[in-house]
């Protein structure tokens, strides 16, 4: 285990549990970019730049953001007197656990996992978008259909019903 | 030097932290976000098993977590454009108060 993994995942796991901890929604969704940008490094330390940038340029830059704007738009972030958690928080929780206790067992139970790290691949961005438009050329054109779909739906759902808006 | 056995561990203990927070969170749109997070680990686990496996060449991992990510986003705005249509209707956000069908 590196030093510069444990640093990352340390702040990885600290913005992810504040983002799923703090009280205030909008402080919530800060806590969340810094644990965004810390998977996104993750991933450059694994060798994916490109997976890396589109995940900075897609979760930090258009989900958060996306985000706030929806919290701005419930009026989220007025000061709340009810709990943040669920009445039945305590219950969550065990099951949360839990699944992490399982995993960890099943991770830590199996040899082949320890492995070291093999040599770095070459990989140029002009080598995915090679597969991208060759081997993988349907799949990115039903995503393109599946983004389109999302983004007409999105718009036609949160527009609301004529009368409302006379 | 890391293992692949550090990355999965620590994908797990995001996965069970956007669990933990889709259970116990109150607010709609901070449930969506630990959805989010779930997705973001399984994306970690795509990349870490490219990196670590026999033939990363292939680059299937990185096309398999480009995918995901792309349907994350769709799913976010879809998502979120639900909760707004939800709050109109019900003028909350709160999923302990939003316990009817009809309104």
């Amino acid at each position: 285990m590196t030093a510069s993994f444990m640093i990352l995942a340390l702040l990885t796991v600290a913005g992810m549990a504040a983002a799923m901890g703090l009280r205030n929604a909008v402080h919530c969704v800060l806590a969340l970019t810094v644990g965004f940008a810390g998977v996104a490094a993750l991933y450059l330390q694994l060798g994916a730049q490109f997976v890396g940038l589109t995940q900075i340029m897609v979760y930090v830059g258009a989900v958060a953001i996306l985000a706030v704007f929806a919290i701005m738009m419930t009026h989220s972030p007025e000061p709340v007197k009810q709990p943040a958690f669920s009445s039945q928080w305590f219950v969550g929780g065990i099951v949360a656990a839990s699944v992490f206790a399982v995993l960890a067992w099943a991770i830590h139970s199996n040899a082949a996992f320890t492995q070291g790290l093999p040599p770095q691949p070459e990989v140029t961005v002009h080598q995915i978008g090679d597969a991208l438009m060759h081997h993988f050329v349907l799949q990115l054109e039903i995503m393109g259909l599946l983004l389109t779909a999302a983004l007409i739906g999105a718009v036609v759902i949160a527009m609301g019903h004529e009368e409302e808006m006379k | 030097m890391s293992s692949l056995q550090d990355y999965l561990l620590l994908s797990s203990l995001l996965f069970s932290i956007g669990l933990a927070g889709v259970l116990i969170r109150r607010n709609a749109i901070l449930v969506l976000i630990g959805i989010e997070l779930m997705l973001n680990a399984a994306n970690l686990n795509f990349i870490a098993f490219w990196r670590f496996g026999p033939n990363p060449s292939a680059l299937t991992g990185i096309m398999f977590a480009l995918f995901s990510i792309s349907v994350a986003a769709a799913e976010a705005a879809v998502g979120l454009a639900i909760i707004l249509a939800a709050y109109r209707h019900s003028k909350t956000t709160d999923l302990d108060r939003m316990n009817s069908l009809k309104g």
